[in-house]
């Protein structure tokens, strides 16, 4: 529609039309489709289809124009103010500021009170009123990237600073500015169109859009065909301009394109293609087959494929992966937890206590997460609710579960908060996250994954952004409390050292599936899988001094493409034509169970 | 110790964030976040610097290589003072360079690692187009990386792919001095262990000197000559690496040791072994206000005193000096651990 | 917090006096004879005289500004020419207009576009999103005067329902009922764009919130559906909200500009366009300080409404 639009705009002076000035006093105000003039004769008998595709030609060109303008200076401005930084940055954002402490149209007023009515005039006020907004995004979007650490790179690299501005910054900038500039574009035609509306843009005979409604407007009862139609004709272009503007916003956002806007659903979908069968062996949590996927697009990421463990009470299972292992993912979808878009669950079943969480509706599933089953996640400060006070959040917490008197809840989330040892409890529950140290606000997430006795409790990476003392301490605690409490423990993390101390059981998890698993000590001090006992002896440990390590060559498989049989097969030196295909299976060996067909200590 | 010709030499160095005055003249709050830091690595040596977050240890990063001008003290490259090159910053990229945190974010996502490659050769060493193809392709050699690397972008590759373009950039303009700041912490182990020992690789064939820094005391170990321990803005320890770790002196480091998990030293729950039952409760996590202190009001004495089992009130009054014990082991600390 | 709320009622201040300056320097640049001007076709030899007596302006640009200023802080913004009254009265009759309309347009565009965002994204890609999505970006490009024009015909000259111009009826008017039918129109056409971009910028706050890890944590709290969406998401989207609605007065008081001179309603705006077209300087003056002051202030409460709500703005 926009490139009719533009079509026609452009081959306006060759297209058969009468003249748009031609006044023609006899054939005053036809109306529309009579002959000669389809859309009918303004008051002077000029022909409106010949004026509007005129009007329109000049429409575009001002609205353009006048954005062109603006986001030339208001990006000089912005990237400029953005990489210098300190004083001048302030300065220039001040004076920004001032500008934009008057309303828009009334500071485009007083610029073409000044330099009086015109379409140039009306074109320079409306840019200079767009200036500001322009300045302040380009800034923002410039300091985030002069803060990157590859404009350090480029500093080191020799470059002066007006090559970084060239080479390093703008073309990260350019697509906010391009965005800006589309979703701007329309304005600024609607603000040109309305300024000539007044009477103050274009002069007579000229005639763009606005000065063509507000000439029509005079004659709304008699011939209201005269305002409509250059109306209609605004309002297109402004439609299709930001029809057009919407989708540069989302080829050129790479969150938009990646379909992360999505909003997540309460539970991940769960498409089970197989459940398996119950068979009660006792345990607390039971998992069996879990297989959670991640679709995008035509492409299936398998995070989780085919995970199996039991976690009996007041026991600790430590998951251990790198990154992208599904160690997480398997940890989320226990209650549901996975974004959903993208995440699936298709296949497996999660028991606690007996019952399937993946077949729950749910309201059932609200009533188990939060109740039998905490979580305590990675990073306590993006967790936590950054605009509610950490005891608001525990009582809701509680109250979502037990309708308890407010304060008695509130009572009970201070003990909490003690027992966690929290220095001066009460007053952490008035505080708000951001108040807190680190150390801090991940005792609250304990504290907060406690309030309604558990019997089983979910952590993800939880001392993962701490520092090492911090850790220990956090470390500590969490054993204290499991056995006081006699609570089932599912610790996910990437640190050998970490599940060492902490956990019973651990399962070693490579692309999606559990690899090993067995008592901590023995899987730690002889693994079976070749992929454990590499793992173990790539990790650096204190007191060995100076040394080279062994490490494993290769990448993990992308999930989108895992091969066939063993996925550890490519980068194993001791795979066999046989680990290339088939389902390899968990052997289980007494306690310890491993998926490899030629083991670590058996005969190759 | 101040040896003539020690590769990189600090003196007394630090560096105030914020200060000086507001428009309307008053005073703004201030915050040091390195002081009186003195140091000298010699060539070929490695320096390991190991201390937690807000330690200042990126801090003291970015002086050496000439991001940060210090507030206080001289920074010494092979002899020359490194204010010398003021305005000759493609100088200092000859013999310093520096290896970022982040592998992806250090590179620019709108170039091609050909460009990336490139940019240290044009602007530091102003090579000829063909003299460029033949760097770069033995740089891609030496971090084991293929060519056709080459033209793919920054989003292309894996952080561990992305780290060996990083490393491969700093030496593209043959420095002499590597400042690695946290090279590996943001890799899997598997890969960690690949970086660090093509480092130690690269060490060798190209007889560089490095500065290693690192959160991970573990890391830290394995590749250095010679530690030294961060906190609150300065050295509280610093000694060879088997000293340092095997008979650690300041109370900090044998915490820092203590807290570090290890896969053979399992199920800990007691406080180090030459501990009294205090010490060993606030070990253990009792001591909840384990916290840096308010850099905004830095206590006049020692900063681990709120911390330390072993703090008297001199500690609380005046800051530990540096003291020198046998074979170059030194701490700042009013009653070192025996 | 006092002292955070202090802070920001002292740092209006610069920026009132700011504009001041922008205002005054507006005028001294218009070219040639200042007084003959401001003065336009009331240029008589003895009103320029008066003019250039009253506004000193045989004196340096500087002092100039500061005796500006100092009339201006006693309420003297000058005489009108064009209506041979005093400015500031003039000003003062006409703004009380203009308030009733943009407040109540502000309160119809700040509900709306709240209740429409968060509707639109609670059923993201449902049909009710789809259908309201697409009206909003009809809102938003379509032009308010015109907008006005069309609603003109259809209310006021076809079904008659509601009266097309005016405050009040010329005859047997002026009670709250007739004020509030002349009313509907003009709020309503005012407030039609500042609803759309607040109501996209809700959509778009509230499904970037959805996707933060707080709300997975209130989710695994087992917190309700319904407490997850209207009190987790909507108040941590609120805070990337509140400023707009800040910036959206901005518009909806300029944009009176446009729908005062469609509906003949008796504000600043259509006072300002009458000025400008007669080259009543002093008059617009006035009415831009004026109407750019209540901008001011109005965004200062958003400030401090954003530090109650926020408390990490604070520090």
């Amino acid at each position: 529609m926009l490139l009719a639009v533009l079509g026609v705009a452009l081959l306006a002076p060759a297209l058969p039309l009468a003249h748009p000035d031609l006044t023609s006093p006899a054939d005053r105000l036809k109306p529309p489709f009579s002959d000669g003039a389809i859309l009918g004769t303004d008051h002077l008998g000029r022909d409106l289809l010949s004026r509007l595709v005129w009007g329109t030609r000049l429409s575009l060109a001002v609205g353009v124009t006048a954005a062109l303008l603006a986001a030339i200076v208001g990006s000089a401005i912005g990237i400029v103010a953005g990489y210098l930084g300190g004083r001048a940055d302030h300065l220039m954002m001040r004076g920004v500021d001032m500008l934009m402490a008057f309303p828009y149209i009334l500071l485009a007023l007083a610029i073409v009170a000044v330099l009086g009515p015109g379409l140039l005039n009306a074109l320079y006020a409306v840019a200079v009123v767009n200036i500001p907004f322009f300045a302040r995004n380009i800034r923002g979007a410039t300091v985030a990237i002069a803060h990157r650490e590859f404009v350090d790179a480029a500093r080191l690299t020799g470059m002066s600073g007006l090559r970084i501005i060239g080479s390093e910054i703008l073309p990260n900038v350019m697509p906010v500015i391009v965005i800006a500039m589309s979703t701007t574009v329309g304005w600024m035609i609607l603000e040109t169109a309305g300024l000539s509306f007044l009477g103050l843009g274009s002069q007579p005979p000229q005639a763009d859009l606005g000065s063509m409604l507000g000439e029509g407007r005079k004659l709304l009862i008699t011939a209201p065909h005269a305002s409509v139609v250059p109306g209609v004709m605004i309002f297109v272009i402004v439609m299709s301009v930001n029809l057009l503007g919407d989708g540069v916003r989302d080829a050129l956002d790479p969150r938009l394109r990646s379909g992360a806007l999505s909003r997540p659903a309460a539970a991940t979908r769960v498409e089970r293609t197989d459940t398996p069968e119950m068979k009660p062996t006792g345990a607390l949590l039971e998992v069996e087959g879990l297989r959670t996927e991640f679709q995008v697009g035509p492409r299936v990421y398998r995070a989780a494929g085919g995970v199996s463990f039991e976690v009996a009470a007041g026991e600790c299972l430590g998951i251990i992966g790198e990154s992208g292992s599904g160690k997480s993912v398997t940890a989320l979808s226990l209650l549901g937890l996975v974004a959903s878009p993208p995440g699936v669950i298709t296949a497996g079943a999660v028991r606690l206590n007996g019952r399937d969480t993946l077949s729950m509706t749910g309201e059932q599933l609200r009533r188990v997460r939060g109740g039998q089953a905490a979580c305590i996640f990675q990073d306590p400060l993006a967790t936590l609710h950054p605009l509610h006070t950490v005891g608001d959040q525990m009582v809701e917490a509680i109250r979502a579960h037990r309708p308890t008197p407010r304060r008695e809840a509130r009572e009970h989330a201070v003990s909490l908060l003690r027992k966690v040892r929290i220095p001066n409890p009460a007053a952490c529950a008035r505080s708000f996250p951001h108040e807190l140290s680190g150390g801090m606000r991940q005792r609250v997430g304990i504290a907060l994954a406690l309030v309604n006795d558990p019997d089983l409790i979910v952590a993800d990476e939880p001392t993962t952004a701490l520092d090492v003392t911090v850790q220990a301490q956090v470390l500590a605690l969490l054993d204290e409390l499991r056995r006081e409490r006699g609570l089932a423990l599912v610790f996910i993390t990437h640190d050998f050292g970490v599940v060492a101390q902490l956990c019973d059981r651990v399962a070693v998890m490579y692309a999606g599936r559990i690899v090993e698993t067995g008592a901590t000590q023995e899987v730690l001090a002889r693994p079976r899988h070749p992929y454990t006992r590499r793992l173990i002896a790539c990790v650096p440990e204190p007191g060995r001094g100076r040394r080279t390590l062994d490490a494993i060559p290769g990448l993990p498989p992308s999930l989108d493409a895992l091969p066939d049989g063993c996925a550890f097969a490519p980068r194993c030196d001791r795979a066999q034509a046989a680990c290339r295909g088939g389902e390899i299976a968990l052997r289980r060996d007494g306690a310890h169970s491993v998926r490899c067909l030629f083991p670590e200590g058996a005969a190759t | 110790m101040a040896d003539v010709t020690a590769a990189l030499i600090a003196r007394d160095l630090g560096k105030t964030f914020g200060g000086g005055r507001t428009l309307l003249g008053r005073r703004k709050p201030s915050v040091s976040a390195v002081r009186g830091v003195t140091f000298s690595v010699a060539p070929g040596e490695t320096l390991g610097i190991v201390g937690e977050s807000g330690c200042g240890k990126s801090t003291l990063a970015r002086m050496l290589v000439g991001l940060l001008p210090p507030t206080v003290g001289t920074i010494e490259i092979e002899g020359r003072d490194l204010s010398d090159y003021t305005g000759h910053p493609a100088a200092v990229g000859r013999l310093v360079q520096y290896v970022f945190q982040d592998p992806i974010s250090s590179l620019n996502p709108r170039k091609s690692i050909r460009q990336i490659l490139e940019a240290p050769l044009i602007h530091l060493l102003g090579m000829e187009p063909a003299g460029r193809k033949a760097r770069i392709a033995e740089l891609l050699d030496a971090v084991h990386l293929r060519h056709e690397f080459l033209d793919r972008y920054p989003h292309e590759l894996s952080g561990g792919q992305a780290q060996r373009i990083g490393i491969a950039r700093a030496l593209a303009a043959a420095p002499r001095i590597l400042i690695l700041d946290e090279p590996v912490s943001a890799l899997d182990v598997s890969v960690q262990a690949q970086v660090l020992n093509l480092l130690a690789d690269l060490r060798r064939a190209y007889d560089l000197t490095y500065l290693f820094i690192s959160h991970d005391l573990a890391v830290v170990e394995a590749v250095s000559d010679r530690i030294a321990v961060f906190y609150f803005g300065r050295i509280v320890e610093m000694g060879p690496a088997e000293e340092v770790f095997g008979v650690p002196r300041h109370p900090y480091t044998k915490l820092l040791e203590w807290s570090t998990p290890a896969i053979r030293r399992p199920r800990r729950r007691t406080a180090p072994e030459n501990c009294t039952d205090h010490e060993s409760a606030k070990f253990s996590g009792e001591a909840a206000a384990a916290e840096l202190p308010d850099p905004l009001c830095p206590p006049p004495g020692c900063a681990f005193a709120a911390r330390c089992a072993r703090a008297e009130d001199d500690c609380r009054a005046v800051m530990p000096t540096v003291t020198l014990l046998p074979s170059n082991h030194e701490v700042a600390c009013h009653h070192p651990l025996d | 917090m006092h002292i955070y709320i202090l802070k920001r009622v002292l740092a209006v201040v610069p920026v009132l006096l700011g504009l001041t300056v922008i205002v005054f320097a507006i005028m001294a640049l218009i070219p040639g004879d200042p007084a003959t001007a401001i003065l336009g076709s009331y240029a008589t030899p003895e009103n320029v005289a008066r003019l250039n007596r009253d506004l000193g302006l045989d004196k340096p640009l500087v002092q100039q500004y500061f005796i500006w200023l100092e009339n201006l802080l006693h309420g003297d913004f000058g005489r009108s020419y064009s209506l041979n009254r005093p400015v500031l009265d003039e000003v003062w009759e006409r703004f009380s207009a203009t308030l009733i309309l943009a407040g109540a347009a502000l309160v119809l565009c700040t509900l709306w576009g709240l209740l429409i965002g968060i509707w639109t994204a609670a059923r993201q890609y449902g049909w009710t999103d789809r259908l309201l999505t697409f009206v909003v970006l009809i809102g938003i490009s379509v032009p308010s005067f015109w907008l006005g024009l069309l609603l003109i015909l259809l209310f006021a000259v076809e079904l008659r329902w509601l009266p097309a111009s005016g405050m009040f009826a010329i005859y047997g008017g002026g009670d709250l009922p007739d004020l509030l039918r002349h009313l509907i129109l003009p709020a309503l056409t005012l407030s039609v764009v500042a609803t759309g971009v607040i109501a996209r910028l809700t959509r778009a706050a509230m499904l970037e919130m959805l996707r933060q890890d707080f709300i997975r944590t209130a989710r695994a709290k087992g917190v309700s559906e319904r407490r997850v969406l209207y009190v987790h998401a909507f108040k941590a989207a609120l805070v990337s909200v509140m400023p707009v609605i800040g910036v959206q007065a901005g518009f909806v008081l300029g944009g009176a500009v446009y729908i005062e001179t469609v509906f003949q309603w008796p504000g600043v705006g259509r006072m300002l366009v009458q000025a400008i077209s007669t080259r009543d300087i002093l008059l617009v003056q006035g009415g831009v300080v004026v109407v750019s002051a209540c901008y001011v202030l109005f965004n200062l409460l958003v400030d401090l409404a954003q530090c109650w709500l926020d408390p990490r703005i604070q520090t």
